[in-house]
């Protein structure tokens, strides 16, 4: 090293590096920044100790103070349902009416119900349980199944058209396209689209009307008001399923599509379906 | 007559004179401001003693605001999100007054600091009022400056350590109070004070006290001017705020100089001689541990000791105070020219005095006029305005308010009967502490009726709803159009809320989607 230079302006040593004819000159330091540092140098030793800090070959020192972030998030999950227990205990030894009646616990299911929903119904109904061509719409009054919190609820635990579970809502359209000629099905498509004004054609209604009468008639009943006990639609409404107009009501009659879904008891238990039946009964439609 | 000889000479040097200048990075050199006394002196315990009192008292005032409110004057309610002072009650959406209120601060510092310079570090700065308090316990113990500096530069003795340990009591006793006087603001008072005594708070209690304890011991009775100096930005912010008709203290060295420790020596020898007899007693006073005569620096907080000191020394010589005087540049400068005959000559006390002893015209302390001017005008005008339209904002703002939010998935239901059906969320907010009636209705839209999720009662364009005090409630809404009454795919709505006690109404202005096919 050189030998100590003295800055002639301030008198002080300088560190005796030069850079361009810049000199830094040697201060000391503050002693309460000093003090800091040394302070920050034990703390970072302290902290070592207390917490998890120096890795070994397959995992890291613990720590005296046994701190695990993983054990945090696990006593955070337990806090949460210790938290919701006493809902969660209402909605067990409830019916999804009474559930639906009492201000605080259906808020709560409707909350659960929603969280349930978005993973598991949001595929088919859409995330706005809006659905789609062939899935039903549940924010709306039209049900194939019946509105009230227990038949959805029903309709939840046991599924439509699903084989494996034996008490699933079960019905079946046969395909007319074997049964009656094709002129006959394009009357009666005439005439179940008159029925909501859309088709004011009278050739074809007034044999259509009586197609329907020997058709259709034992399902969806004389006045085509469906029947929820078979999950026959209303075809009087304005709500399609598959879709307005004679052309789709043709096709639903010649080779009809059947929609199915699970049955979802076994995979969420009782207490989501309940609470995903008092959530789609709060969607507006609920009866 | 007083000799002039009787003055008690004090032996203090500035930290920073101009021959001791040291970089800012140096060991701290112990300041041990000795006790002044007059005017400025007495306007600051006055001041200290109405800070003080706001700080530590307000949280015990009591406001009757109801049974369905708290009785506290202030409390800022975070649980409850709720900010109370007085009459008024304050909504976390209604945080604009705050930054109103952090507006006007603003200015009114840009106002003080271009008028009266620094008044806010001198005065009402916590870390002043603190320092002082911190400093009355300081020469209650050990005594004042001399006694002070004696016992720090002596050795350790039973004596050194008893005054210092209790001190040091006393000085954390000041410090937990300041910390504990803070945690009353966010909660009742007397509750809370039970519970901290029986170790029955919240742990965030216990911390807040704690880090306040630790910030006011360490920076009012440790660290002191040096976190004026060292960590306080308005130092260097004050020199923008500054100019030429701003007061600051100054040492008129245009009376004072040339300076003489033995006047009358000098004079004899047929010198000239100034007001400054060169006592230090300026110096002795500064808690920043400056000498004023050096000029205005970055140090000087402007709590104006020196002059309260160096008029004593005045009065005892039977001369005009003002030595050390608050003054403007401009003044300064005026009387500088007249001192030095226009800057021709050093400093002559006979351009400053006329044979007689009294003052050459054209001198002057201090003038008034020059604190009114456009600058600080302005800064009047700014404040006033924000002030005022803060006021008025106050005294006309709502206490029964709506939001509503149109669902958006979906935006419309199509029902059985081809009617089309919207979901609205709709927020009432009660916004007084007592319970009242309300009545939502729909406006506009004809045709529309809605129907609220957990009243059962039929559809229909007006509902009556219980509110809760001081409370916010959320309502789902479905409102229906019937298939006919359609027109646009977009129409409006408006919701009402009103109190049919007090006639408050407010309305909210929504959107109705219907579907493409429906145009």
């Amino acid at each position: 090293m050189s030998s100590e230079h003295i800055d002639e302006v301030s008198g002080i040593s300088t560190t005796g590096h030069e850079w361009d004819g810049i000199r830094e000159l040697n201060n000391p330091l503050p002693r309460w920044w000093v003090i800091t540092f040394y302070v920050t140098i034990a703390w970072a030793i302290g902290y070592t100790i207390a917490y998890p800090a120096w890795p070994l070959l397959t995992s890291a020192t613990r720590g005296v103070l046994g701190f695990s972030s993983r054990n945090d998030v696990k006593n955070e999950l337990t806090a949460a349902e210790a938290a919701k227990a006493k809902y969660v205990a209402a909605i067990e030894s409830r019916t999804v009416s009474e559930i639906a009646a009492d201000d605080a616990l259906r808020e709560f299911a409707v909350a659960a119900g929603g969280a349930a929903f978005k993973v598991n119904c949001v595929q088919c109904h859409g995330s706005g349980a809006q659905g789609s061509k062939g899935f039903p719409n549940l924010n709306d009054d039209d049900w194939l199944w019946g509105g009230e919190a227990e038949q959805i609820q029903q309709s939840i635990k046991h599924g439509i058209r699903f084989a494996p579970d034996p008490d699933t809502r079960l019905s079946e359209m046969p395909a007319f396209g074997d049964i009656i000629t094709a002129d006959q099905i394009a009357q009666v498509s005439a005439y179940v689209a008159s029925l909501s004004g859309l088709v004011q054609d009278a050739m074809l209604i007034q044999p259509g009307a009586q197609v329907f009468a020997e058709n259709c008639a034992a399902c969806h009943g004389e006045n085509a008001k469906g029947n929820r006990e078979l999950g026959a639609p209303d075809l009087t409404d304005a709500i399609w399923l598959y879709g307005p107009g004679e052309t789709a009501i043709a096709a639903q009659i010649r080779a009809p599509k059947q929609g199915v879904m699970p049955a979802w008891i076994a995979r969420l238990g009782e207490t989501k379906v309940k609470e995903l039946a008092v959530y789609v009964h709060s969607l507006g439609g609920g009866e | 007559m007083l000799d002039k000889t009787r003055i008690e000479r004090l032996e203090a040097e500035a930290l920073n004179s101009a021959k001791t200048r040291q970089p800012l990075y140096a060991p701290r050199k112990k300041v041990f401001p000795k006790r002044a006394s007059g005017s400025f002196r007495r306007f600051k315990w006055l001041v200290m003693a109405i800070t003080l009192g706001i700080y530590y008292l307000t949280p015990w005032l009591r406001w009757d605001r109801g049974q369905f409110a708290p009785n506290q004057a202030v409390l800022l309610d975070l649980a409850n999100r709720r900010f109370y002072f007085f009459l008024i009650e304050i909504w976390p959406q209604e945080f604009y007054y705050v930054a109103g209120l952090l507006v006007m601060a603003g200015i009114g510092l840009f106002l003080i600091t271009s008028t009266v310079g620094r008044a806010w570090c001198g005065y009402t700065c916590p870390q002043t009022v603190w320092v002082d308090l911190f400093l009355v316990v300081e020469r209650a113990i050990e005594g004042d400056r001399n006694a002070r500096m004696k016992l720090d530069f002596g050795p350790w003795t039973t004596r050194k350590l008893v005054l210092r340990v209790s001190k040091h009591a006393f000085w954390l006793v000041i410090a937990v109070a300041t910390g504990g006087a803070w945690i009353f603001y966010f909660a009742d008072a007397p509750t809370l004070l039970r519970e901290v005594v029986t170790g029955t708070a919240a742990p965030v209690a216990y911390v807040t006290i704690s880090v306040l304890t630790a910030t006011t011991y360490t920076f009012g009775g440790l660290m002191r001017e040096q976190v004026c100096t060292y960590m306080c930005p308005w130092p260097r912010i004050q020199a923008a705020m500054l100019d030429e008709n701003s007061l600051t203290v100054t040492y008129n060295d245009w009376r004072g100089e040339p300076r003489s420790r033995h006047a009358k020596k000098v004079q004899a020898a047929g010198q000239p001689v100034g007001d400054c007899v060169d006592c230090i007693a300026c110096v002795a006073v500064c808690p920043m541990g400056i000498d004023i005569r050096d000029g205005q620096q970055l140090e000087c907080i402007t709590c104006a000791l020196c002059i309260d000191a160096c008029d004593g020394v005045m009065d005892k010589l039977g001369r005009e105070r003002g030595l050390i005087s608050y003054a403007t540049l401009s003044d300064y400068n005026t009387n500088m020219a007249v001192a030095t005959a226009g800057g021709t000559r050093p400093i002559h006390p006979t351009l400053v005095r006329t044979a007689g002893g009294t003052f050459s015209d054209g001198l002057a302390h201090f003038r008034i006029r020059k604190m009114f001017r456009l600058r600080t005008l302005i800064y009047v005008g700014a404040w006033s305005a924000v002030g005022l339209a803060l006021l008025y904002s106050l005294l006309t703002r709502d206490r029964l308010e709506i939001n509503v939010l149109h669902d958006r998935n979906p935006q419309f239901v199509t029902l059985s009967d081809g009617s089309i059906r919207n979901g609205y969320t709709v927020k009432l907010l009660n916004m007084i502490p007592e319970p009242r009636t309300i009545v939502v209705s729909l406006q506009g839209l004809e045709g529309a009726e809605m129907s609220i999720i957990g009243i059962d009662l039929p559809a229909g364009r007006s509902f009556t709803i219980p509110a809760e005090p001081d409370r916010l409630k959320i309502l789902k809404v479905f409102v229906r159009l019937p298939a006919d009454k359609v027109k646009d795919q977009v129409q409006t709505l408006k919701f009402r809320v009103e109190d049919k006690g007090t006639f408050e109404s407010n309305e909210y202005k929504a959107g109705f989607n219907t579907p493409e096919a429906h145009r």
